[in-house]
Formats: C-alpha cells, sequence, structure tokens
C-alpha cells in the first residue's frame, strides 16, 4: 500500500475502474489535458485516450443530459461537475431525468453514471467555491449520494459509485484534497455504498458526520478528552444510509450531534435527526442537536470561519447534552 | 448603423502598425476623449498586473487577471453613458474603475473582504458574476426592463467565449431577440475557457455566427484594438438607443496570462502563441497608435502611469486598512425580513466566540 493524498486516491480509482471496464467514459470541463482543475483526472485522457476522457463544453446541463445519453448507449460515464455551486445548471437534468429514467422504463434501462465534483468551505475562495449541496442531491429520488473523508473511502465510494446500477452523486472534500493523506489500497478497492465507518469508539456522545466534518468531529472529540468519551460516526454514504450504524451507536451513547456545513434548514442533519426521532427516541437522553451552516449566503471569505462549524461549536452542543 | 445579418466577415480594425497596415480613425472622438480612453486603459493594466503583484504578496487572494483584455472592457465601457448598466463577470472585476469605483473596493472583492461587495446603484455596475453566463438574462431583464418604463438606458452584459455554451446565455440571448431590448451581449473571445480551446467548446465558424439565431446582429471586432471595440459597442448603442433591439459583439483577443492566479497554463497552451499575442498586447498598440497620431508623449505616457500607480498603492493602502470584518455580517443582508432564527443563531455565535 502506498500513502496517497485525497485527490490522489481519487485519481487511482478512475485510472483502476478505467482499466477494469472498458464502458466507462470520463467527461466534464477541463478533465482532459488539464487533468481537471484540482488535476483528479490527470492522466487519463494520456493513458486511454481522448475517445475515454474528453473535456466538454463549458454547460452543466449539456454534460449531465449527454450522459443520460450516453447510458442509453451502453457507457458508462463518470462526468465531473468542476465545482459544487456550478453543478446546479445541471439539476434540471438531474431531477428530472438521472433520477427517474429508469422508473420511466419500468426497470427496462439502467443509468449507471456517476456524477463527482469537489465540495464545501473553508479554501478562501471568491463567492461560490464553498457550497455543500448534498441535500438537493439527496432529496432526489431515484439518485444515490456518497461523501468520503478519507483517502481510501475517496477511492472505494467512488470505485462503488461507478459500479453501482444506479446513478451515484460523490461529493469529495476540496478542504482535504491535499492534506488528507493516508496508505490506500493498490489495485481494485471498493467500499460499499450504505456502510458508515465509526471513526472513534466511545461511550457518552456520538458525533454524526460526513466528508469534512470528520477531521472537525475528531478534533472537537479530542478537545473532549476527559471529559467525555465521544464516538464519531463517519456516514460516508448518505443515501443509502446506514441505519444500523447509526441506531447502534446512539443507542449506546445516548446523545446525538450531527455536524453539516450545508445550511441548517431541511439539511441532511436533520434528517438523521428525524430518523433518530423515529426509530431511537426511547434510547436518547436529550435532543438531537445540529451543528451546521446557517441559512445564508455562504459569506465572503475573511469571515468564512464563523460561518463554518467548528471545534467549539461542537464541544459546546457536546457539553449541553452532557450537562442535561 | 444597418447591419445585415448574418455576421461579419472579417474582425473590425482601427489602429494599424505603423508600417504596413493603415491607421484609421473613429469619427467623433478628438484629442481629449482619445487621452481619457488611454487612461482608462492604463487604469485598468496597471490594476491587474499591481494586482498579481498583490496575489503573490498574500495580500489579495485568488485573482482573476484581465491582462490584455483592457481594450475589450475599456473600449466598449467607452461607448455608454453613465446611467447605462454593465453586468461584468469575473474577467471584467475591476471595470468599475473606469466609472469612479475605488479600487479598494475591487481589491476588497479579491480578499474577500466585505468592503468589496459594492451597491451596484453606486456606478451603474452590477455584482461581479462567478457562475458562467448567468448574469446574461439579468442584463437583458434590465434593458427590457428599463424600455418598459421609457428610460433610455442601455445595458451590457461581458462574458468569455466559453459562456457561449450555457443554457442561460442562449435563454438571456432569446429573450434579448424577442423583447428588442437595448442590450449589448459583448463576448471576450480570448480562446480559451480554462484549458479548453475555442475549437472544442463550439462548431460554430464564429461566434458572432451565433447571432443570427437570436434574430440579432453579430459584429467581429479586434478585441486589443480599443478604437475599434469602442466603435462597434457605439453602433450597438446607437441601435439599442434607436429601439431596434440588442447586438451581439464578439473581441477577440488572446489570453496571453493564467486564467487565474491558482492556473498552470503550460499544461496545455502554446507558448509561441501566447509570446505573439503578448507582443501585440492591446495597450501598447493603442499607446504607438496615439504616439503616431502625435497625441500622446512620452510625458504625458509617464505621468499617466504614475497617476494610475499611485491610485492602485492608496486603493491597497485603503483596502488593508479596512477593519476587520465583524462575524455577525455573516447573518445580514440576505433578508429584508430576516427568520427569528437567524438572531437565535447569531446570539448563539457570540456566546461561543466570546467563551
Ligand atoms: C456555471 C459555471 N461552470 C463552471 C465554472 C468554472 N469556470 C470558471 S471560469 C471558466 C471558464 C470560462 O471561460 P470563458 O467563458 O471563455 O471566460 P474566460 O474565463 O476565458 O474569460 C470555468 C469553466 C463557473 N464559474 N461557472
Ligand atoms: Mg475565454
Amino acid at each position: 500500500m502506498a500513502e496517497k493524498l485525497l485527490v490522489e486516491a481519487v485519481n487511482d480509482a478512475l485510472h483502476v475502474e478505467m482499466e477494469r471496464d472498458a464502458s466507462i467514459l470520463v467527461l466534464g470541463e477541463d478533465v482532459g489535458k488539464l487533468g481537471g482543475v484540482f488535476r483528479a483526472t490527470a492522466g487519463l485522457q494520456e493513458r486511454f485516450g481522448a475517445d475515454r476522457c474528453f473535456d466538454t463544453p463549458l454547460a452543466e446541463a449539456g454534460i449531465l443530459g449527454t450522459a443520460v445519453g450516453l447510458c442509453m448507449a451502453g457507457w458508462r460515464p463518470v462526468v465531473e461537475m468542476q465545482y459544487d455551486a456550478f453543478s446546479y445548471p445541471a439539476l434540471d437534468q438531474l431531477i428530472n431525468h438521472v433520477g427517474r429514467y429508469r422508473w420511466r422504463t419500468r426497470g427496462a434501462m439502467s443509468f449507471p453514471l456517476t456524477i463527482r465534483m469537489p465540495y464545501g468551505g473553508g479554501v478562501r475562495a471568491p463567492e461560490l467555491h464553498d457550497d455543500s449541496p448534498e441535500t438537493y442531491y439527496v432529496h432526489t429520488p431515484g439518485v444515490k449520494v456518497a461523501i468520503p473523508s478519507t483517502p481510501a473511502d475517496a477511492k472505494g465510494l467512488l470505485a462503488a459509485a461507478i459500479r453501482d446500477p444506479d446513478p451515484v452523486v460523490v461529493l469529495e472534500p476540496k478542504l482535504h484534497y491535499r492534506t488528507a493523506k493516508q496508505e490506500v489500497p493498490e489495485g481494485e478497492h471498493v467500499v460499499p455504498l450504505g456502510e458508515a465507518r465509526l471513526a472513534r469508539e466511545g461511550t457518552d456522545v456520538t458525533l454524526i458526520a460526513y466528508g469534512a466534518m470528520i477531521p472537525l468531529a475528531e478534533r472537537a472529540a479530542d478537545a473532549l478528552e476527559g471529559e467525555a468519551s465521544c464516538e464519531v460516526l463517519d456516514l460516508r454514504s448518505l443515501k443509502p444510509l446506514d441505519e444500523d450504524a447509526l441506531l447502534a451507536s446512539v443507542s449506546k451513547t445516548g446523545r446525538a450531534v450531527v455536524v453539516q456545513e450545508a445550511p441548517r434548514v431541511a439539511g441532511f442533519a436533520a434528517e438523521v435527526a428525524a430518523v433518530l426521532a423515529e426509530k431511537a427516541i426511547f434510547d436518547l437522553q436529550g435532543p438531537v442537536l445540529r451543528v451546521t451552516g446557517y441559512d445564508v449566503p455562504y459569506p465572503y471569505w475573511q469571515i468564512e470561519d464563523a460561518y463554518m462549524p467548528s471545534v467549539e461549536r461542537v464541544v459546546d452542543a457536546a457539553r449541553r447534552l452532557l450537562a442535561a | 448603423m444597418s447591419q445585415v445579418l448574418p455576421a461579419e466577415g472579417g474582425l473590425r480594425r482601427v489602429i494599424g502598425d505603423g508600417e504596413s497596415l493603415p491607421d484609421g480613425e473613429v469619427e467623433g472622438l478628438g484629442d481629449a476623449e482619445l487621452l481619457a480612453l488611454y487612461r482608462d486603459l492604463v487604469l485598468l493594466r496597471t490594476y491587474d498586473e499591481r494586482s498579481v503583484v498583490y496575489h503573490r504578496q498574500g495580500r489579495i487572494g485568488t485573482y482573476a487577471i484581465f491582462w490584455n483584455h483592457e481594450a475589450m472592457q475599456a473600449g466598449a465601457a467607452f461607448a455608454l453613458e453613465e446611467r447605462d448598466w454593465i453586468f461584468p463577470s469575473y474577467r471584467e472585476s475591476a471595470i468599475g474603475l473606469v466609472r469612479g469605483m475605488p479600487a479598494s473596493t475591487v481589491l476588497s472583492w479579491w480578499r474577500g473582504h466585505p468592503a468589496g461587495w459594492w451597491n451596484p446603484e453606486d456606478s451603474n455596475v452590477a455584482s461581479i458574476c462567478v457562475p458562467i453566463g448567468t448574469h446574461v438574462p439579468h442584463a437583458v431583464g434590465f434593458a427590457w426592463g428599463s424600455k418598459l418604463k421609457g428610460e433610455d438606458r442601455v445595458a451590457i452584459a461581458f462574458f468569455g467565449d466559453g459562456a457561449t455554451s450555457e443554457g442561460a446565455f442562449h435563454e438571456g440571448a432569446t429573450f434579448a431577440g424577442v423583447t428588442k431590448a437595448p442590450a449589448i451581449l459583448f463576448c471576450n473571445n480570448n480562446q480559451w475557457a480554462i484549458s479548453t480551446p475555442l475549437a472544442e467548446q463550439t462548431a460554430a465558424p464564429t461566434l458572432a455566427d451565433k447571432a443570427i439565431g437570436y434574430g440579432m446582429p453579430g459584429l467581429r471586432v479586434d478585441g486589443c484594438d480599443v478604437l475599434a471595440v469602442y466603435e462597434a459597442t457605439r453602433d450597438a448603442v446607437e441601435r439599442a438607443r434607436a429601439g431596434e433591439g440588442p447586438t451581439f459583439i464578439e473581441a477577440v483577443t488572446y489570453r496571453s496570462a493564467p486564467h487565474a492566479t491558482a492556473d498552470d497554463p503550460s499544461i496545455y497552451i502554446d507558448p509561441e502563441r501566447v509570446e505573439e499575442a503578448r507582443e501585440s498586447e492591446c495597450v501598447g498598440r493603442y499607446e504607438r497608435y496615439l504616439v503616431r497620431a502625435g497625441v500622446l508623449t512620452e510625458e504625458t505616457i509617464e505621468s499617466v502611469k504614475n497617476e494610475a500607480l499611485e491610485l492602485m498603492r492608496a486603493g491597497i493602502a485603503e483596502a488593508e486598512a479596512e477593519p476587520p470584518a465583524d462575524p455577525g455580517l455573516v447573518f445580514e443582508h440576505a433578508y429584508a425580513d430576516p427568520p427569528a432564527t437567524l438572531a437565535d443563531d447569531l446570539a448563539e455565535l457570540r456566546r461561543i466566540l466570546g467563551g
């Protein structure tokens, strides 16, 4: 096993999967010669040719719409959206077609496409390079969503997404593209969708998060050491959601703090809280607390830290639960 | 002007090369106007070059360089009246400078400081648009709305060659044609969208050819020739004011700097072609033209450049002197009448930050 950065693990997954399956195509803005603005697709065009990894015109609805047609012609497209907020022009295709076409054919046709994109804030970027759009995707019937937090999971979840018969959106935490580093299994490596990862075992409170919020939750757990034993649950897959892991952890600790950087209202943390309310309410010793971004546009980067969930806010929420 | 469809073939040009290509001139521009236009060009060039330095020094964040795009911005803006509105993309971030917007404001935008988020009504320059092409319908709506009110105001949207692939561009252009909005769709064709060359962006012979599909004239102009840009835009403004509707202008240049400070073009661009473009860059071309015409002296050149440098020095000092933004600003301005939860959120955040 070699150590890889998160973005290198993504690149590795694409190489391995394209090698394995000649029906996989990679398309998107600047993914070819440049290898993507984050270099996630670097080397693919050289290795597999311009027919299998190609630059598209600057049109996200066109990218996703043609991917639907490519599926119908028997290909397995992996499309890159250059940034979170720039995927929005494709939402019409996503909601009205990607998520419905299989159903529309009464299951006769499959749409095994993958949409991957960097997401999230904290990168000191100009406006609209910071969004956490998972809710839009997870709210769309017919579409699955995965969000890795580690290099190994970035590789394994992307491989699972590519192999999955359904459309899968994979959001990659750009904040950790080049800071998260870890041993990543060589060759084929698949992390099944729908399996959470216990990032840290604990007994007093469960910090539930995904993607870029996992390192933050771990730092909060560190900060609470001696005071409380925190369990950190990395959901990894938002849909399908590993309810067993969620319920097992919360029934053990009796306390849950859900962390997400997206705005709060109707965000994924609300879904987690609802599942806990429906299925674990008698195991809970207090309310389910959310630490989230706020219901405002993502701010100017000089004050973005005030918007993003912080260790202090997570610790504060955990302490409020422990004191109750 | 009676422009007929389809698009003009060659590029409009006014400035010669001082040798085989003769210089032309633009009717109605006297020495004072020619010099004012030169000042605008130098101002934008200086803003851009200083910004790249400030970025290297860590004084501004990621920055979209517009070197060799100045003639398009200054030339087009010069054809407008103050009451006309400009809808810029990130590439025209500093275009407000030619309307007296303080350099510190634009620098603050690139510094991620709230002082950079200006009021569009101050200089009739809309907010910087980051998502490609999505402001084209805004400009069209503004122009249409002004027309409905009987106001004589033109709107111009600046966008790139890549933007002409986006749905929002097509929809905006379609609306402009149908409503006969007094709008100008100004395409900065620098022949690259980050690493994607024009040939991979469109199969159309020229971008101006697209105009026919929206029922408007398409002009093609040398984007490094500030006078040609001015003249073409003036024609479009005249059409708009005469109630003849929108015009598409394709101004052709060559992106001879990285897409933005974070970009490494060595992976995809031909350095010789860049060198060629740099040699015929737009500010020097206009400067030599004015010297040939006897309008500009070495002395004036120096004083104009010094003036621009001084403005930038003051601008960055002012931007850096802005007090740190209060975290409470996170919760402001999104709503006129905010949900009560925002005040609770702020109170909680202050408690945690304070403790
Ligand atoms: C909707 C959308 N998709 C993708 C991007 C990322 N992006 C920023 S600039 C750019 C290229 C734009 O090229 P062009 O329209 O030619 O303008 P130029 O940058 O060359 O001035 C891309 C793809 C974006 N900002 N918005
Ligand atoms: Mg361009």
